[in-house]
């Protein structure tokens, strides 16, 4: 893959996922407002901290007049899953020049590592992809573009835009489109089955930390199955 | 001014953990169990986030009829499955789902 093929492919895979982040961008920036949140700082929240569910987090507690390290400490625990996709994406970018890894690293969400992962992986034949970094960025920049744009229209347009659209659907939809075809193991299945059962048990923990346990569950049980000779 | 601290400091500690590993690769040597767990992390971590998506409503697990988002959901998981492809899959949920609220 040339780099514009590469570019391209991150771009169109993470197409069907602004469909269900455009709501999520205007609520924010509705929620945002309501908050006493000035327009500026709020469109400024998206590009500095560029996290969904973090930035609803940080809206409401600059609303509730939360002390500053506290509510820093909550988006930290928010975003502590990207760290899975930071170690699951480095051995790609291994040999990139530091900007690019800069880049990568402020680009790397959930949607844009999931909208690219199943391009980065390595064929049949064992090799990686060409430009691998280019399909990221394809991704990361779609989908920065896209947040950037319906925050916008939430902060401009605000509470006048239809929210009960069930747009918001096609997060899970696409995700399970991305999942689905790459669970071709039965470690990989069980991996899935452990993530799920644990991820809706911890459901109530604060800080999305169940998300994360899901997912280091679904790593244990994956990787003790996968280590038994087939 | 303590909203645009209280930001760069949230962007800040954002950047550091998605940087975290990028960053370190080359530097140090793994633990041995570390590769293993590699290939895992798109599926464990995806599904970490759909899966309460489906079975939640409100914050409680509701797993009967009445949660129309869950059976749409397995019914693309079903057409992810058989056909693999991404538009089919999204068309067919959000298909199940129009049809569904509407028994």
């Amino acid at each position: 893959m040339t780099p514009g093929e590469a570019f391209s492919t991150g771009l169109r895979a993470v197409m069907p996922l602004l469909l269900g982040v455009a709501p999520f961008g205007v609520i924010y920036g509705v929620v945002a407002l309501q908050s006493g949140i000035p327009a500026v700082a709020a469109m400024a929240m998206s590009t500095i901290v560029f996290a969904g569910s973090a930035q609803f987090l940080l809206a409401q507690l600059v609303g509730a007049g939360a002390p500053i390290l506290l509510t820093a400490g909550a988006v930290g625990l928010i975003n502590l899953r990207h760290a899975l996709y930071s170690a699951s994406v480095a051995p790609l970018l291994a040999r990139l020049p530091q900007r690019w890894k800069i880049l990568l690293a402020y680009l790397l969400t959930d949607e844009a590592y999931a909208a690219a992962i199943p391009h980065l992986l390595a064929d049949a034949g064992g090799r990686q992809p060409a430009n691998a970094h280019w399909i990221l960025f394809g991704s990361g920049a779609g989908l920065w573009c896209g947040w950037q744009i319906s925050t916008l229209a939430g902060v401009l347009v605000g509470t006048r835009l239809p929210a009960d659209m069930e747009l918001d659907f096609a997060l899970p939809l696409t995700f399970i489109a991305i999942v689905v075809p790459m669970i071709s193991t039965r470690a990989l299945f069980a991996a899935a089955i452990a993530a799920s059962a644990t991820a809706v048990a911890l459901a109530a923990l604060p800080y999305k930390l169940g998300l994360f346990l899901g997912a280091l569950a679904g790593l244990a049980v994956g990787s003790a199955l996968g280590r038994r000779p087939a | 001014m303590t909203l645009w601290g209280l930001m760069l400091l949230s962007g800040a500690l954002t950047f550091a953990i998605r940087y975290s590993f990028i960053a370190a690769e080359g530097h140090y040597l793994p633990p041995d169990r570390f590769p293993r767990l590699l290939p895992f992390v798109p599926v464990a971590a995806l599904t970490a986030l759909t899966a309460p998506e489906l079975m939640l409503v409100g914050g409680a697990v509701e797993l009967g009829t009445g949660n129309s988002r869950l059976w749409a959901g397995v019914v693309a998981i079903a057409v992810a499955a058989i056909g693999r492809s991404t538009l089919l899959t999204i068309a067919s949920g959000f298909l199940a789902l129009f049809l569904l609220q509407r028994i």
